[in-house]
């Protein structure tokens, strides 16, 4: 088991580790500032660490995407259940969200600008409409989906429709909620740095196209891999939340 | 006395016309083949399905009372046991609903998962069932708010022969010791002779026998007849 286990982390270790040494090797032979070397990037990354301005830049980023996507997953998931246990609900939000969710999230971003102005609204607002749309939308699919019968089940049993929703139809619809929260836990990174890179002067956007003015190319390695790096934890922390909460029975 | 009176119940596509009463204590089986409109039947008495004419309980007419309010147990085909709920949560699920204390919840569950010999699953859920366990957990489950009237949908078709006898007389010894009305679809003759006070046939929607297993066995009449030669029974 222990050998299994060692092999398998060798055979994604050495693909990263000869990566690396290629990308030494060129960027050393290749003797430019447009292609610094994986050393050049890493001392880089201690320097932005030293000064503060990583932690500054990374802080405000974060502090914008926990806020929109805590904001629009709970405004996605009472929207959903709502549309989904109300009939009225849903065909009265069906056709407008029908239009709204086509829209790319950037695309609402001149209208902000306008509306909101260049402050931190701006992308707490951009990040809630890109979580909200797909919350919204997975949370009914998960509604609908329970089967006809589990109702019928909880009605037997004495429930009221108030009761089976809560402790029946939810419980039973928290795996598509659950998968559409990891399919926004990389799409409002992305949308968060769209939206510094263009709009507002702070965060790991703003880092981002400072250090392409200035042909930094190390720096704007560096912020790749903490994007990378913050991508992937959100992912997990979701994949991590859902195998607490539903894992056990799913 | 009858406990269950059904006069002249139609329901959309199915159910034409049917007029049953039940004793009280009874055990009765609905013999059928697919599609007859057996489980619809049961549906009216639930008031899970629409339809037209009346149902009593114990003479008092249910047709504006909800299912919700009705108090009967229903084990339904598929059992669909909660799989976000351990076996001890789905049985005491009347019991939450009708807000019982903590306590009494845990006596009743207990002991009723003692009585259908299940209490060493009771923190499993459902997914780590056996068939022959999912029926268990689901009969406990239609039980433990001790309803007076147990409808019972094919609950033995899912299963191996040998779990399918041993449930078949768990069930039988139930409806003696909680003194329950008991109705049972099946399209199986075999565990209907083992289990019918009385037996219902049903064709095509329509009431086409009620009377006694000997009726049916023993000296069945040319309609009688024709339906077994018909339905493959």
């Amino acid at each position: 088991m222990k050998i299994k286990f060692k092999e398998n982390n060798m055979i994604s270790v050495v693909p990263i580790a000869v990566f690396i040494i290629i990308w030494q090797i060129l960027g050393y032979a290749a003797q430019t500032p447009l292609f610094p070397t994986p050393v050049k990037v890493v001392f880089e990354f201690f320097n932005l660490l030293k000064n503060g301005v990583l932690i500054s830049s990374l802080l405000a980023s974060l502090w914008r995407v926990v806020v929109g996507l805590v904001l629009g997953s709970i405004a996605g998931i009472i929207t959903g259940i709502l549309m989904g246990s109300n009939k009225i609900f849903e065909k009265s939000l069906q056709p407008i969200l029908s239009i709204l969710y086509p829209i790319p999230t950037l695309g609402w971003l001149p209208l902000l600008i306008l509306w909101i102005g260049i402050n931190n609204k701006l992308p707490i607002t951009l990040i809630f409409i890109c979580a909200f749309f797909p919350v919204t939308y997975n949370t009914l699919t998960g509604i609908k989906e329970v089967k006809e019968e589990y109702i019928k089940s909880a009605k037997v049993l004495g429930a009221s429709s108030k009761y089976t929703l809560k402790e029946v139809i939810i419980p039973m619809a928290l795996p598509n909620i659950f998968s559409g929260l990891r399919q926004e836990s990389g799409m409002v990174w992305r949308t968060v740095i769209a939206a510094e890179m263009f709009a507002v002067p702070s965060g790991i956007g703003s880092l981002l196209i400072n250090a392409e003015s200035l042909i930094r190319v190390d720096v704007i390695m560096v912020c790749l891999g903490v994007l990378s790096i913050m991508c992937l934890s959100f992912h997990r922390g979701f994949l991590w939340l859902e195998n607490k909460m539903i894992g056990e029975w799913r | 006395m009858s406990i269950i009176k059904l006069k002249n119940i139609y329901t959309p596509y199915c159910l034409k016309n049917i007029n049953i009463e039940i004793e009280s204590g009874e055990l009765i089986v609905i013999l059928g083949s697919s599609g007859a409109g057996k489980s619809t039947l049961l549906n009216v008495i639930s008031g899970l399905n629409e339809y037209s004419g009346n149902v009593y309980y114990n003479n008092k007419n249910m047709d504006k009372v909800p299912t919700e309010e009705r108090n009967i147990g229903y084990l339904m085909q598929d059992v669909h046991l909660f799989p976000h709920m351990k076996v001890f949560d789905n049985v005491a699920f009347g019991l939450k609903v009708r807000k019982y204390s903590r306590n009494i919840i845990r006596e009743k569950v207990e002991k009723m998962l003692y009585l259908l010999k299940i209490i060493n699953i009771k923190n499993r859920y459902p997914k780590d069932l056996s068939g022959g366990e999912k029926q268990r957990v689901g009969l406990a489950r239609a039980l433990i708010a001790e309803p007076k009237i147990l409808l019972l949908d094919e609950p033995l078709s899912s299963l191996d022969p040998r779990n399918s006898t041993e449930i078949r007389d768990e069930l039988f010894k139930l409806h003696k010791h909680l003194n329950l009305t008991t109705i049972f679809v099946t399209h199986n003759f075999s565990q209907a002779k083992a289990l019918a006070d009385r037996i219902i046939i049903i064709s095509d929607g329509k009431l086409i026998h009620y009377g006694s297993a000997v009726d049916i066995f023993d000296k069945p009449n040319k309609k009688i007849e024709s339906f077994i030669k018909v339905s493959n029974l």
